[in-house]
């Protein structure tokens, strides 16, 4: 169960990493920083309306949002002119993000812990089979496979998502119809950084917020994102569900080689199926 | 910038072309002892141990085009391989640095064997969780690596021999190791600079340029990219080797990803079109960090901003952006 839990958060904060990487192959560092703004812009909102009450979920759509800006920001003035350039530049453009907003976020909080209190409505917790379950981790699991059908049907289901999957197919031929690309692209990126920047947020009432959260996230979304093959949606979801489970009973089986066996696993798969268990060779 | 860095060399006056540059930096290096603080040469020796990792990532990198996301692991290999020989098993240096090499060759040849196979972006991602195979393990393996409390108190090697040699018999020992570690880092690049000079070198640039042309005309391109990544992994591993010796220890943290992006930084920061643009970024990038710290602890902010303007502004690095203002001064001076 709590297995369960982490692996819903993974995804929530995965699927955003996967999107653009389906989309645009890139692969975004700074997706961990994005997650690591939401909590703390989360915890700030929460201090201001603290006088008002009850603002957790005014917070968290908040800092969803606010971080959605600022992906649109990013896309537009900066990734937009390394499109076409070598993936090496991609990738470090997006690691001084990460020292950039790492940084920036020691320098508005602090490097002290901060936390932030369940919100009063899931505060209590719920038997289930025999054993006590918070109710907020219940609202997690049940959140993580709402947000999966959600861009299932997103993606699949309407006039955006059909652009979208033509823009992953070829760009050149969706530009050539008249369809703007650039705009899709900034969509999806906007929507990937909203994702990172809410998932950032919800967890705030479970883990302390402190510096270091984005480079540790980073690893394992992108462990997750492998695992169920990069760009698939559905595949980041079971991706989730088989890390999550893998570190919980590698915990109790092997105490000591959880952590390794996550990463080998990540390279087992790389390796086999480089395109991970759900994903379509590119 | 290929063309810019093949320009660079044909038009460079013969003056500049006679005068050893390497062997003036490297009698430099050798004088700092004598320099007075003690801090120069703490300074020195990280630029140096930095300068052969970023030039053996550069390798693969700058001459054969494979982006390689987890070199560090290499780096850590080397570091815990000859720090445990020497602390745990009393091994000499002289037995333990080239068994360090073995053991990250080794490590390079199997790992890398799976990562060649993988198109970019792959490539990129195995080459990632490799490493943090090897934190894990640093992290974890109390008894062996000593987990997250790391290895401390790794032994000098033995030198006594440089007593029997004038004028350095009162050098203190982690001087005389200092200049050890010059030595074998010199040594080092030499035998990096013949092979990425040779004609396997070239090999592997021609790679980079066009794998699918490189196979047609009948190369084995993964079996020159796995050769190149080995090679590359021994170096990064003999660095590491000097490095858990100079700093006294060796600790999981020095195999974190993001020590990766590092070193990839002082390889782009100083030219990776250039052999001796990796050494470059390693000297800028060691002052500034020690330069920088002294007026304010935002040091990564300041990384990240000199990546973007490296980025966007200066993709061919010091090395690359120095060469081009020279052929252009040039080109006016001729007209």
């Amino acid at each position: 169960m709590g297995g369960l839990t982490t692996a819903m958060f993974l995804f929530l904060i995965a699927s955003g990493l996967s999107l653009v990487f389906g989309i645009m192959r890139v692969i975004n560092f700074a997706h961990g920083s994005f997650y690591m703004l939401g909590a703390y812009l989360a915890w700030q909102a929460v201090q201001w309306l603290h006088p008002i009450g009850g603002g957790f979920w005014i917070a968290s759509l908040f800092a969803a949002v606010c971080v959605g800006v600022l992906g649109a920001v990013v896309e537009r003035l900066f990734f937009r002119s390394l499109y076409g350039r070598e993936e090496l530049y991609q990738l470090l453009f997006t690691y001084a993000l990460v020292l950039i907003l790492g940084d920036a976020a020691r320098f508005l909080w602090g490097t002290n812990q901060l936390s932030v209190s369940t919100p009063p409505v899931l505060a209590g917790s719920v038997k289930i089979f025999g054993s006590t379950q918070p109710l907020y981790s219940l609202f997690i699991i049940a959140l993580g496979p709402a947000i999966a059908f959600g861009g299932w049907l997103l993606l699949n289901r309407t006039g955006i998502g059909r652009m979208v999957r033509a823009a992953q197919m070829d760009r050149e031929m969706l530009d050539a119809l008249g369809a703007n690309v650039g705009t899709i692209y900034t969509g999806m990126f906007v929507f990937s950084s909203f994702l990172a920047g809410l998932s950032g947020a919800l967890i705030t009432p479970i883990q302390s917020i402190v510096p270091g959260m984005d480079v540790l996230i980073i690893v394992q979304a992108f462990i997750v994102v492998v695992i169920g093959g990069m760009g698939s949606f559905w595949g980041t979801f079971w991706g989730a569900v088989i890390y999550g489970e893998v570190l919980s009973f590698g915990i109790l089986i092997f105490p000591g080689f959880s952590l390794f066996s996550v990463f080998a696993l990540m390279a087992v798969i790389l390796i086999v199926r480089p395109w991970g268990l759900f994903g379509r060779p590119l | 910038m290929t063309t810019i860095a093949a320009a660079g060399t044909a038009h460079r006056p013969s003056l500049s072309r006679r005068i050893p540059w390497t062997l003036i930096v490297f009698l430099a290096a050798c004088t700092v002892p004598w320099l007075g603080s003690r801090y120069n040469v703490f300074l020195a020796e990280q630029i140096a141990i930095d300068a052969l990792f970023a030039v053996s990532l550069n390798l693969l990198l700058g001459t054969t085009g494979l982006v390689s996301f987890g070199h560090v692991a290499y780096f850590g290999v080397g570091a815990y391989v000859c720090g445990i020989l020497m602390k745990t098993y009393s091994v000499p240096f002289y037995l333990a640095f080239p068994a360090a090499g073995l053991g990250t060759a080794l490590f390079a040849l199997v790992s890398g064997f799976f990562c060649v196979r993988l198109i970019k972006l792959y490539f990129a991602m195995l080459t990632l969780a490799f490493s943090q195979i090897v934190w894990a393990i640093a992290y974890k393996w109390n008894g062996m690596t000593g987990g997250d409390q790391g290895l401390p108190e790794i032994p000098f090697p033995n030198l006594d021999w440089m007593n029997s040699i004038p004028g350095l018999s009162d050098l203190k020992t982690s001087d005389q190791f200092y200049l050890l570690a010059v030595l074998l880092i010199a040594i080092a690049l030499a035998v990096l600079h013949r092979i990425v000079r040779s004609p396997f070198g070239r090999m592997l640039t021609t790679i980079r340029d066009n794998p699918e042309r490189a196979a047609f005309i009948g190369i084995n391109v993964r079996a020159y990219q796995l050769a190149a990544f080995v090679v590359a992994g021994t170096f990064a591993g003999f660095a590491g080797a000097l490095y858990g010796i100079f700093s006294r220890g060796v600790f999981a943290d020095y195999v974190f990803w993001s020590k990766s992006a590092e070193v990839m930084i002082m390889a782009i920061l100083g030219g990776m079109n250039f052999f001796w643009g990796p050494p470059v970024g390693a000297l800028a990038l060691v002052w500034l960090n020690q330069e920088i710290t002294d007026y304010t602890q935002y040091w990564p902010f300041v990384l990240g901003t000199i990546l973007l303007v490296l980025l966007f502004v200066f993709p061919g690095g010091i090395v690359g952006g120095l060469n081009a203002l020279w052929t252009r001064l040039r080109g006016r001076l001729r007209a």
